[in-house]
C-alpha cells in the first residue's frame, strides 16, 4: 500500500507523538538510550501503523507479522509505537525501567508476553528472526503472507552471530525475511567507522545473497516503499538500510554518540519536548 | 543385589554385555520423536552423523536445517523457531553447545522461555584421543545454573533415547548430555524412566555408604557394589536428571547410608557432586566424596587411560569408599 500525502503526514505527526512519548518515558526512567530509540521512530511508526499484518487488541493472533528487535536497548520506541498502537495505555509508558514494570529495561517477555522476544544482548535477533521465517516456510512456503521483520543496529553487525544468520537465510532464499539496519553511524564507544569499520556495507548483504535496499530512515515515503518493495523480492532474503539521524528530532541531541546510552535530564528533556512540540519552531507549542 | 523392579539388563555383569554410545539412543529418541510429533524439527552445527541426527535428517529431510559451523546461529535459530510452535532439538558436540554459545542459550532460549532442546555429545574425558578441546567437563555446571532449564545425563543408550522422547513434552528447555564411546548397557526397554526421578539401581538392606553416579560412570558404580558386596554393602542412585534434583531420593539415602559418594565424568567443581552437596548441606548434612576431574583440563589416550588417569576407575571408587568408612 503506497502513500498518500494525506496518509504522509498523518504517519509524521504520530511519529511526532511517539517521539514526545519517548522523552517522557526516558526523563521519567533517568536511564535508558535516547539516540537509537528516536532515529528509528519514523520506521517503527511506519511498521505499527502502516506496513504490518497485526491487531493490536488480539496481540497473538497467529496470522500476525513478527517483528523480532534485536538490538533491544532501543525499546523505548519499541513500547512507545506499540502504546499508540494500541497494545497498552500509553500513560503505561512512565513505568518504564521501574522495579515491578512490564517495560523493562530491556525487552523481557516474562513481563510483557505479546513481546516476540526477549532481547538484550547484541547480535542474536536475525538469528531467531532467521528461525520464524525457516518455520514458517516449512509451514506453509517462502511466499507466505505472514512476514517476518528483523530490527537492528548498525553496532550489532560487529558481531560474527548477525553473519552467520545473515548466511544462513541468503542459502534458504527467506524471502518471507526483512531486516531493517538502522544505519546512524554511532555506537557506544563512538562513531562506527571509527569503532570498527563497517563499509563497504551493502556489498556485505549483497555477498550473502541478500536484495539490498539502501533508504533515508526519516522519509516516510521511501521508508514504506522499501518494505513494499521487499514484497516483491521472492528468491531472496531483503535488508533495508536505512541511513539515520542519531537522535533525530530533537536538534541538541543529532549526530552525537554521547547520546547513545543516556537520559535526557529534565532540562533537556523540556526543551526536547519544546522542539518537538512545535516542530522545531515552525508551530506555536500548545497548537 | 540388582533392583528387581526396573528390569535391568540381566548380562549386565557379564564380560559379552551388549555396549552402544549414548550418542546413538539420542538419534534414536529423536527419529522416534519426530514420527509421533511433526512440531519436531532438527538442527545441527555440521556434526549430523557424529551426533546420530543423521537418523531424523533422512527421514524428514524437510524438517532438518543445517547451520554449518555456528552453534551461536544455531541456539538463537531454534529458538526462533520454537516461537512459531516448534520443538527444536539442536545437536552438536557439547564443548561448542552449550559451550560456546552458553549466553545465547541463557538469553535467547531459557530467558526468553522457549522450549529448545539441547543435545551436547562427546562430553566427558572419554571422547579420548581427541584430547582436551574436546571433552567437555564443565557442561552440567553451565546449565544448571540457568533457570527453565532441565538437565538430564543419560547413563546408557536405552535411557538417552526415552530421555529425548520424555523431552518434547516438558515445555521448557533442555539439555541432554551425552558421550561419545560405546559403553554398557545397563537398562531394557522395559526400565521405567522418568524426568526428574532418580532410581535404585542397586540395593543393599544396610548400606555404609550411598554412591549417587550420573552417565556412563554408574556402571563402575555397580561395579564397586558388586565386587565389594561381601565386605561392604554400598547403595547405587542412578542421578540422570540432575536438575530438578530428585531430593527426596538424595535425602533418603543419605539418612539411609550416613555416608554419600558421588561419581560423574565432569568437573567435581559445580557439577552433580555440587547438586548433591547442596540439598544434603540444607537438609540432612553427611560426610561425602566426590569422583570427578580436579580442577584439570583433559588431554590425549584411549578413554580408559583416561578415565583412570583422572581418578574415575573402579579401583578410585573402590579407594574412596574405603577412605568415607574412615570418616
Amino acid at each position: 500500500m503506497y502513500l498518500t500525502d494525506e496518509r504522509n503526514i498523518e504517519l509524521q505527526e504520530i511519529a511526532n507523538k511517539i517521539r514526545v512519548s519517548i522523552i517522557d518515558a526516558l526523563v521519567r526512567a533517568g536511564s535508558g538510550h535516547t539516540a537509537g530509540s528516536l532515529d528509528m521512530t519514523d520506521i517503527f511508526t511506519a511498521l505499527y501503523f502502516h506496513t504490518l499484518r497485526h491487531r493490536p487488541e488480539e496481540p497473538h493472533w497467529s496470522e500476525r507479522d513478527r517483528l523480532v528487535l534485536s538490538n533491544g536497548h532501543i525499546c523505548p520506541v519499541l513500547y512507545a509505537a506499540m502504546a499508540h498502537a494500541g497494545y497498552f495505555p500509553v500513560a503505561e509508558l512512565k513505568t518504564l525501567r521501574q522495579f515491578g514494570s512490564r517495560l523493562q529495561g530491556h525487552p523481557h517477555r516474562d513481563f510483557l508476553p505479546m513481546l516476540e522476544t526477549s532481547s538484550g544482548p547484541l547480535g542474536s535477533g536475525l538469528s531467531q528472526a532467521v528461525g520464524m521465517a525457516l518455520a514458517d516456510a516449512m509451514d506453509v512456503g517462502t511466499k507466505s503472507a505472514r512476514r517476518i521483520y528483523a530490527l537492528l543496529s548498525d553496532g550489532e553487525l560487529e558481531c560474527g552471530q548477525t553473519w552467520e544468520a545473515a548466511m544462513l537465510a541468503g542459502k534458504n532464499n527467506l524471502a518471507n525475511l526483512v531486516a531493517v539496519v538502522d544505519r546512524n553511524n554511532i555506537q557506544i564507544d563512538g562513531y562506527t567507522e571509527e569503532v570498527m569499520p563497517l563499509e563497504p556495507l551493502s556489498d556485505k548483504w549483497r555477498a550473502w545473497n541478500w536484495h539490498v535496499i539502501e533508504i533515508d530512515g526519516h522519509n516516510m515515503e521511501e521508508i514504506t516503499d522499501a518494505f513494499e518493495k521487499a514484497k516483491a523480492v521472492l528468491e531472496n532474503p531483503t535488508v533495508i538500510i536505512a541511513h539515520t539521524v542519531a537522535g533525530k528530532g530533537v536538534p541538541g541531541f543529532e549526530r552525537d554518540y554521547r547520546w547513545h546510552g543516556k537520559p535526557p535530564n529534565k532540562e533537556e528533556a523540556s526543551k526536547a519536548l519544546g522542539e518537538l512540540r512545535t516542530l522545531g519552531g515552525k508551530i506555536k507549542q500548545g497548537e | 543385589m540388582l533392583n528387581p523392579d526396573l528390569k535391568l539388563n540381566k548380562k549386565l555383569f557379564d564380560k559379552d554385555v551388549e555396549h552402544a554410545p549414548i550418542r546413538k539412543g539420542f538419534g534414536e529418541g529423536l527419529l522416534l520423536a519426530g514420527e509421533n510429533n511433526p512440531q519436531v524439527v532438527g538442527l545441527c552445527a555440521d556434526l549430523t552423523e557424529s551426533t546420530h541426527m543423521n537418523l531424523f535428517r533422512d527421514k524428514f529431510p524437510n524438517r532438518f536445517i543445517q547451520v554449518g559451523v555456528a552453534e551461536q546461529n544455531l541456539a538463537s535459530v531454534a529458538s526462533g523457531m520454537a516461537s512459531m510452535g516448534k520443538i527444536p532439538f539442536i545437536s552438536s558436540y557439547a564443548m561448542f553447545s552449550p559451550g560456546r554459545n552458553w549466553e545465547q542459550i541463557r538469553t535467547t532460549i531459557c530467558y526468553n522461555n522457549r522450549p529448545v532442546k539441547i543435545a551436547g555429545s562427546h562430553a566427558g574425558v572419554s571422547v579420548g584421543p581427541d584430547g582436551g578441546t574436546h571433552q567437555a567437563i564443565e557442561d552440567i555446571a553451565i546449565t544448571r545454573v540457568i533457570p527453565r532449564m532441565i538437565v538430564i545425563s543419560p547413563c546408557d543408550t536405552l535411557e538417552a533415547q526415552r530421555a529425548t522422547i520424555a523431552s518434547v513434552e516438558t515445555g521448557t528447555p533442555v539439555y541432554l548430555r551425552l558421550a561419545r564411546e560405546k559403553t554398557p548397557i545397563m537398562t531394557t526397554k522395559e526400565t521405567p524412566f522418568e524426568i526428574g526421578k532418580a532410581q535404585t539401581f542397586w540395593q543393599s538392606d544396610n548400606p555404609q555408604v550411598g554412591i549417587i553416579a550420573t552417565g556412563a560412570l554408574l556402571y563402575k558404580a555397580l561395579e564397586t557394589a558388586k565386587k565389594l558386596e561381601d565386605e561392604i554393602s554400598i547403595e547405587v542412585l542412578n542421578l540422570s536428571t540432575i536438575k530438578p534434583l530428585d531430593e527426596d531420593a538424595i535425602i533418603k539415602l543419605a539418612k539411609k547410608a550416613g555416608r554419600i559418594i558421588t561419581i560423574e565424568e565432569h568437573q567435581i567443581a559445580g557439577g552433580m557432586g555440587s547438586a548433591v552437596a547442596e540439598c544434603l548441606a540444607r537438609n540432612y548434612p553427611v560426610p561425602m566424596e566426590f569422583v570427578g576431574v580436579h580442577d584439570q583440563f583433559g588431554q590425549s589416550g584411549t578413554p580408559d587411560e583416561l578415565i583412570e588417569h583422572y581418578g574415575m576407575g573402579t579401583n578410585s571408587i573402590i579407594t574412596t569408599v574405603r577412605r568415607i568408612l574412615k570418616r
